[in-house]
């Protein structure tokens, strides 16, 4: 287990600098650069600025030099010193910017996560078992309304139906009272309330697929032979039922945490934008319009990284839920 | 009587229907058979023919819904003192209830015909074998089940026991997959062992060796066994009595040696005519003509009328014929052993 666990971390470090290598150099790819596009933004509100000048400050900030030097002088910021480029949006480093919101994303993401698990597995178990009945059919018509329904426009309507009916506004992570305020126990129950809509919406869409994985699993494992046998050995309906099929029908939604965290993530970009919760969504869709490009590149680094442990932790998991894949490996 | 001492299960006018999208099907139409104590009966028949229904009726594990018990009795003799014994009704029985429950796997268990998709595929074998311990003997602690699942599987001749325990499925192959799944049926010493075509997954040497070991441990721990397969030289190598089943029907019953030397029904002797034999005349074999009805069909009169080379029109085809004892302890459902068969000239 330890083995196949090193073996994995090790794996990690190729994939991830192909990953800052891809990010980079999407970023590239529009035609111009932050240098431009603040040159035109100069001009455009009446500043002279000569060609001469304009070359100066490309000069700078190294917009001259080829692609691979800016690639590398970045990566090796990064590797050596934690130095995630300088953000030319907001004036100070990339990585103090985005560390600002990285935790209220993090946070956000787990818990829409773990919420959307709280609803989905129950409601998916029982729709399995109790199949084509009428609680099965009201889950199975709310798991598809909330796939289908998009992330932004609930979140437009319920801060509306808040603000109408219940004179709450739901905008923002703080009322506008303790915006300036220190920390306190009334700050930290007012950021909970504003957390309440957020989660939920960005959780409802995972909910709704998370349902349709776990009661089509489970309505296959439940015809397996192994379910007759436990039963013909004389065990209770609910102790087999958790035992064995629900195990095995919940290993394909666990394993499923490395695309489900990139799903939120965006998601929770519109949603977040929507309802102006300071996470990194908003910021990458900033930073990506003013072409920020160390800002932009950070961030899809870190994202990815993220993604990636996702993907880590799922297969650790399955390593440990299943024998087949643990000992898979290692006989051949 | 002797008899009426070592009667284990009596099954009386069994009929179980199966309500189906494209009609109901009679799976079982009126099957009564008994087995005695420390006796195998042998059940033949084709797909279909309602075998496995059988056995799973005898367990309460009939999927419902759609399937269902309509009528007939499962009487289950549990002897409580030397001298008296309580008789259970299974068809009576609360569905997956707690009574079943103690019955399924103490009682009555069963060896399936797939060994691999029996186990679960996440959970050792070990654990498999000692939960069917832990549910029926809940004071048994984990240490002791663990020692009675070691012991088991080495009477089954799973080789290390106390290793392979705690071995997965996946690290078996078919044969040892299929002694572990015997252990697991055996391990609570149960009085009827129901085999649902065991062998059936396996190659032929490797099925010689799970009918051994199958005839030694009956030897040994005295269970009835009830041996289910399409296979009549298998059925015939470990069956005390035969049945043989067609369209949810009984068609005939006899001691092992008496079916075998003295076939009488049509459907019998076809089946006889379909097996190879080493010193046999290959011409002489001869598949059954037709094909097995449509199970949604009913039929008024014999359900083998339509394929019998010996049919009466206009008697076999009107009423279902009635089991007659046409030898001694012979009993046999066809009208060629009747009055409306052989009407007096």
């Amino acid at each position: 287990m330890l083995v196949f666990i090193i073996r994995r971390v090790l794996l990690l470090i190729p994939i991830l600098l192909l990953v800052s290598f891809i990010a980079f150099f999407v970023i590239e790819l529009p035609p111009g650069d932050w240098v431009t596009t603040y040159v035109a933004q100069l001009r455009a509100s009446g500043v002279e600025l000569s060609d001469a000048e304009s070359q100066r400050l490309t000069n700078i900030y190294g917009f001259d030099q080829p692609t691979y030097v800016r690639y590398y002088k970045w990566i090796s910021g990064i590797v050596t010193r934690g130095d995630f480029g300088w953000s030319f949006q907001w004036g100070k480093p990339a990585g103090e910017v985005i560390a600002e919101r990285l935790p209220i994303t993090l946070a956000i993401s787990l818990l829409a996560l773990l919420f959307s698990w709280l609803i989905a597995i129950p409601i998916g178990i029982y729709s399995a078992t109790n199949q084509y009945s009428p609680i099965d059919y009201l889950a199975t018509f709310l798991g598809f309304i909330g796939l289908a329904t998009p992330g932004f426009l609930l979140a437009m309507i319920l801060a509306w139906a808040a603000n109408q009916y219940l004179g709450f506004s739901a905008l923002g992570l703080y009322s506008t009272e303790f915006l300036d305020k220190p920390w306190s126990l009334a700050k930290a129950i007012d950021m909970l309330q504003h957390m309440v809509l957020p989660l939920l919406i960005i959780s409802l869409a995972s909910t709704g697929s998370t349902i349709r994985v776990l009661r089509g699993n489970l309505l296959d494992e439940l015809k397996k032979q192994y379910v007759v046998t436990a039963r013909a050995k004389g065990l209770s309906e609910l102790q087999l039922l958790f035992k064995y099929p629900v195990r095995l029908a919940l290993n394909p939604v666990f394993s499923t945490i490395g695309w489900l965290l990139p799903s939120i993530f965006a998601g929770e970009v519109l949603i977040s934008i929507v309802l102006s919760v300071p996470s990194i969504g908003p910021l990458l869709q900033r930073a990506t319009m003013a072409q920020d490009m160390y800002l932009t590149g950070s961030i899809v680094l870190i994202l990815s990284t993220l993604t990636i442990v996702g993907s880590l932790i799922s297969d650790i998991y399955l390593a440990w839920a299943d024998p087949r894949i643990r000992y898979g490996g290692l006989s051949k | 009587m002797q008899t009426t001492h070592t009667l284990l299960v009596d099954v009386q006018d069994l009929k179980v229907q199966f309500s189906l999208h494209e009609g109901t099907v009679h799976a079982l139409q009126g099957v009564s058979f008994q087995i005695q104590q420390g006796k195998t009966l042998g059940v033949i028949g084709e797909s279909g023919s309602g075998k496995s229904v059988t056995a799973q009726a005898l367990l309460g594990l009939i999927p419902s819904p759609p399937g269902k018990v309509v009528g007939g009795r499962v009487l289950l003799n549990l002897p409580t003192t030397p001298t008296s014994t309580r008789v259970v009704n299974l068809t009576e029985l609360k569905p997956n209830g707690a009574e079943l429950r103690s019955i399924r796997g103490k009682e009555i268990s069963m060896i399936f015909q797939e060994p691999m998709t029996s186990f679960s595929p996440v959970h050792t074998l070990g654990d498999q074998i000692m939960e069917a311990v832990r549910i029926h003997y809940p004071e048994v602690s984990k240490e002791e089940a663990r020692q009675r699942a070691i012991e088991m599987m080495r009477r089954v001749g799973i080789p290390r026991p106390e290793e392979r325990i705690d071995a997965y499925p996946f690290q078996f192959s078919g044969g040892m997959r299929q002694r572990a799944m015997i252990a697991m049926a055996l391990v609570c010493n149960p009085r009827l062992v129901i085999a649902d075509e065991p062998t059936t997954a396996l190659d032929v040497t490797i099925e010689a060796q799970i009918l051994d070991l199958l005839r030694d441990l009956q030897s040994e721990f005295g269970m009835s066994i009830m041996y289910i397969s399409h296979d009549l030289t298998v059925v015939g190598s470990v069956a005390d009595e035969v049945m043989v089943m067609y369209l949810g029907l009984v068609m005939e019953h006899a001691a092992t040696d008496e079916l075998f030397t003295h076939p009488l029904h049509p459907y019998t002797e076809a089946l006889w005519r379909s097996i190879p034999t080493i010193d046999g005349d290959l011409d002489r074999l001869t598949p059954i003509r037709g094909a097995l009805p449509s199970p949604f069909a009913v039929h008024p009169g014999c359900p083998f009328f339509s394929r019998c080379e010996k049919r009466i029109v206009g008697v076999c085809d009107t009423a279902r014929p009635p089991m007659v004892e046409a030898r001694p302890q012979h009993w046999v459902r066809c009208f060629l052993y009747t009055e409306q068969g052989n009407p007096p000239q």
